[in-house]
């Protein structure tokens, strides 16, 4: 326990001395909680469509002001032609095109049946999937105005309808930085964490220092756990600086308890620093310890369902998420800030983080060689 | 746990003692024995196998083939052991450059075991010692190399070990600070603390109580420095180096 | 650096992976949802309406009848993303009065996967109720054809593909770079090169070949995986993305020969090319974040991120298969920047010498 209390010292002098771990304590949090949420607004709005027109009667006016009274459109184009319309759709002027056919008013009265074609630029799938369901929403509505207007009553309700009460829970603004900002806590703690222990035993290495800890008879996992402990306590205050400022900013207060919002986060902290000490006894210099590290995170981040949903992975990802302990903490994180989900909802989480955990800070222990 | 040897009057003893990188024998069949309260200098040109040798020694790495008793500890199964009776001090400035001095001896101290009240009056003694009363709360980093290096050695011995390990110690330093830094080595050596040094100066070899000279992973000469002279006709320690020297494959590595 | 072969492994490696695990993982497509569907009616309408749901391939549907609170603990307990509710008597009051109910309730935090998931089922139950009056099909009936372009299936990886390029050369050209020489500078091999006869531009040149070769390796082995093995063909002109590319290294090259004069460490250099380079790029290339949905600050920074107009030239290409004559403006703009780097980091070296 000694040789525990004199690592702890010195991993705090040093840490506290270093300027750039100092400034990221405040820095991160700050930069990320601020700009990522406005930055990764995947809210679709401002759809940008362009309209080609064939018709020019008094319906498709009626059904423009229709699309852009919707708030979620923006009409950057009114052409005659497909071809003008799809120019703007390659210079990334329009996201989507309506395309009405000429007679479509005439046809529509007489023939009882018109079809419109709407092309979207998929390249953005959340956009071009969202985008379409909603204007073909809007001509749904626009249809039945026009069969009101055109029917008389009684005739209408003789067909049967099905009403759809929709209702939207934990979120009913739909507001985007609500569901980003949990996820983003995750993601802070994760890189803060990583980075920073990725870092450490190597840079010892690189200084030579570890050859003076090899010669002492200090124990593997000592040495060890005086490295995780002062990166968890950072880890921990960096965690709750960002929640500070997601409160203070986007005022999310976590629907559930806070004991267990945190028990997710230490017992994360524990895998994801054991995860960069088992990095850092495998490389020999920073350079190749940033860049392995800079590879985990990206899959962890982009495969942990902060921007995509794992439900929509091919099986084999899912499986590879699985083994991603990122994933839980981003699940947990917003099943607890949002939802309030208690102990029992994340337990299954907790318990596969502390498997990894003891997994992970095992192996690192295991590949600390003293000898060699 | 402790291995009684016949000899204990033996810190280090050694027989062919082997380090194999794949192809490559770093070190070949090294039979030696260092006797308590010796200085014992580990002399050979650069890539002739000392760093390896040292570390085995040291518990650093482990032999291919070979015996070796440390302090009287197996080097294959007993290396932790080893490692509360040695001190070292490695060829690279080792302390922690962001700690200040004081804060690098309570940490090395602590970690050997010491109580609060003898790192209290090693510290002090220490530090007066090395005459730096001033820098004691300094930076390491602020320090000159040769201040560096003699703090190193007072760290390694810090905790009393029976033997203390010197890998080229005063390599860049100017000859008074050399000088001083040996004056250190003898009080060391007077406690009673075995002192195991590789250097490339000749000048310190002769401060050695016996040397070895290793060429190409192997002990080609071990004994007194004069004994040495005299067996290879040669006027200075440097000749007999010289003599030996010539004979090697490796010079790099 | 060719030496350090764990180092080259990361770099030839990191590209190939990212690829084949973006490429096939990340899918903007919803799909596989999770939903509960409590049928207190357990009637025709209600059962029919249930197998369209389960037949659907957005949906994995789980049937049991819960309460609102059992759902809410259910949402809680992330099981469930949307909830479909049939009150009893549904088939009856749909044919006696003309009018039935079904309430969906959705998991809104994530409201883009709330929306797409109401959305979806809407449109299933509304099919469903058109298929009842087939025998007297509504008049003036307006039909959509939706078309995508470019990306049927909704695929991640036409996003990706362009962006992951970005990021690797980015990643290569500018961090790697910065790294080895300021590495140089520490360990006073620099010193050494600079009191050789060779001209200081010279010995940048030398220290950044390796790196530009090694980019155009890592160029070639994106694009062969992209086409052959996501089966995403490059529409374009093969030859201008990779002069475009060529282009791109150049400018990222100077930036990272910029910020090793710049810094005195490693850690320095790492942290600037990090926080200075690497996360601009995540953040405003528009590969992962929407450009137009950001603040308009955002916006007007997001134009001087190189990779921002890289990404759009590579996306055209690969995907849109325009030419120079469409993308002329972002070329030049990208060369402009490059240019603009180049000479400054030039500039700052010769300082530095006198």
């Amino acid at each position: 326990m000694r040789t525990i209390k004199f690592l702890l010292q010195k991993e705090f002098r040093q840490i506290l001395r270093n300027k750039t771990i100092r400034g990221m304590i405040f820095i991160m949090p700050v930069i990320q909680l601020i700009i990522i949420p406005l930055a990764a607004d995947y809210e679709v709005k401002n759809i940008n469509i362009s309209v080609a027109d064939h018709d020019h009667s008094s319906y498709t006016q009626k059904l423009i002001s229709r699309i852009t009274a919707s708030g979620y459109f923006r009409l950057t184009g009114y052409t005659a032609s497909f071809k003008e319309a799809f120019q703007q759709i390659e210079q990334d002027e329009a996201d989507l095109i309506l395309e009405i056919p000429a007679g479509f008013e005439k046809d529509l009265i007489r023939g009882n049946e018109q079809k419109l074609f709407i092309a979207i630029n998929a390249i953005n799938g959340v956009k071009a999937s969202l985008g379409g369901a909603y204007l073909s929403t809007i001509i749904r509505n626009y249809n039945d105005e026009i069969r009101v207007a055109l029917i008389q009553p009684s005739r209408y309700n003789n067909v049967p309808t099905i009403e759809i009460a929709s209702a939207n829970w934990f979120n009913p603004e739909m507001n985007y930085h609500v569901f980003m900002v949990p996820g983003i806590l995750a993601i802070l703690v994760t890189m803060v964490g990583g980075f920073l222990s990725a870092l450490n035993i190597v840079k010892e290495k690189e200084s030579g220092t570890i050859e003076q800890i090899n010669v002492t008879p200090i124990r593997k996992h000592h040495f060890i756990i005086g490295k995780l402990i002062p990166f968890w306590i950072l880890g921990n205050l960096i965690f709750t600086i960002g929640l500070v400022i997601a409160w203070l900013i986007y005022g999310i207060i976590p629907q559930g308890n806070l004991a267990v919002l945190y028990t997710c986060t230490s017992v994360y902290l524990l895998a994801i620093l054991g995860f960069g000490l088992l990095i850092s006894t495998f490389c020999d210099t920073q350079q190749q310890a940033m860049l392995i590290m800079f590879f985990f995170m990206m899959i962890f981040i982009l495969m942990g369902g902060l921007y995509t949903t794992i439900d929509s992975m091919p099986a084999w990802a899912k499986v590879v998420s699985q083994f991603n302990p990122a994933s839980y903490l981003i699940e947990a994180a917003r099943m607890v800030i949002l939802k309030g989900s208690r102990l029992r909802d994340v337990l299954p989480h907790i318990i596969k983080l502390s498997m990894f955990a003891i997994a992970l800070n095992g192996w690192a222990i295991y590949n600390y060689k003293k000898t060699s | 746990m402790k291995i009684q040897t016949v000899d204990r009057e033996l810190s280090i003893k050694t027989e062919k003692l082997s380090k194999r990188f794949g192809q490559f024998t770093a070190v070949n069949e090294i039979t030696f024995d260092v006797h308590k309260g010796e200085i014992f200098g580990f002399l050979g040109a650069n890539g002739a196998g000392k760093t390896t040798a040292m570390r085995m020694l040291c518990g650093l790495s482990t032999p291919t083939s070979g015996k070796a008793q440390i302090a009287g500890f197996d080097v294959y199964k007993h290396t932790e052991d080893i490692k509360r009776n040695i001190g070292y001090m490695s060829q690279k400035f080792s302390l922690y450059e962001d700690l200040t001095v004081l804060e690098n001896i309570r940490f090395f101290g602590g970690i050997y075991g010491l109580s609060n009240q003898q790192l209290k009056t090693k510290s002090e003694q220490l530090i007066t010692q090395l005459g730096i009363q001033q820098e004691a709360k300094k930076l390491v980093s602020s320090l000159p190399l040769g201040w560096k290096q003699k703090l190193s050695f007072s760290v390694a011995v810090l905790h009393e070990p029976e033997i203390v390990f010197l890998d080229e110690p005063t390599g860049g330093v100017d000859p008074v600070t050399r000088r001083q830094f040996w004056n250190l080595i003898y009080e060391a050596s007077d406690r009673g603390i075995t002192i195991f040094v590789t250097t490339h100066y000749m000048d310190e070899a002769e401060y050695c109580n016996r040397i070895s000279i290793m060429v190409d992973g192997k002990i080609e000469a071990l004994d007194t420095p004069a004994n040495l002279k005299q067996r290879f006709n040669a006027s200075s320690m440097d000749d007999v180096f010289y003599q030996l020297a010539r004979g090697a494959q490796r010079t790099e590595g | 650096m060719i030496r350090d072969k764990k180092t080259l492994l990361i770099l030839f490696g990191m590209p190939v992976m990212q690829i084949l695990i973006f490429g096939f993982a990340l899918t903007n497509e919803v799909k596989n949802s999770r939903i509960l569907v409590a049928d207190y009616a357990k009637d025709v309408a209600s059962q029919q309406i249930t197998a369209r749901i389960e037949a659907s391939r957005y949906f994995d549907v789980e049937k049991t009848i819960l309460d609102h609170k059992q759902i809410e603990s259910a949402f809680k307990e992330g099981k469930i993303k949307l909830a479909l509710i049939f009150p009893e008597r549904f088939n009856e009051d749909l044919l006696h009065q003309n009018k039935a109910q079904i309430q969906l309730i959705a998991d809104a935090s994530d409201p883009n996967i709330a929306n797409t998931l109401t959305a979806y089922s809407s449109s299933i139950i509304q099919d469903y109720q058109n298929g009842l009056n087939t025998t007297y099909s509504p008049p003036y009936r307006i039909e959509t054809e939706i078309r995508m372009l470019y990306n049927p299936q909704l695929k991640g990886a036409h996003s990706f593909v362009p962006g992951v390029m970005a990021l690797v050369l980015m990643l290569v050209c500018v961090m790697m770079t910065a790294i080895s020489i300021v590495r140089e500078k520490e360990t006073g091999t620099m010193e050494i090169l600079l009191v050789s006869p060779f001209r200081p531009l010279l010995i940048i040149i030398s220290k950044t070949v390796p790196y530009l070769f090694l980019s155009l390796i890592n160029v070639i082995s994106i694009l062969l995986l992209s086409v052959f093995v996501l089966k995403l063909p490059v529409n374009g002109s093969v030859l201008l993305l990779f002069a475009e590319s060529t282009l791109f290294i150049i400018t990222c090259l100077s930036l990272g020969i910029f910020i090793s004069i710049k810094s005195a460490t490693q850690q320095a250099a790492m942290t600037v090319s990090l926080m200075g380079m690497l996360l601009p790029t995540i953040m405003f290339s528009g590969f992962m974040f929407p450009v137009e949905n950001m603040p308009l600050p955002l916006q007007i920074i997001s134009n001087i991120v190189p990779a921002k107009w890289f990404y759009i030239i590579a996306k055209s290409i690969m995907i849109k298969g325009l030419g120079i004559t469409a993308l002329w403006k972002e070329t030049l703009i990208l060369a402009g920047m490059g240019v603009f780097l180049l000479i400054i980091s030039l500039k700052s070296f010769k300082i530095r010498l006198s």
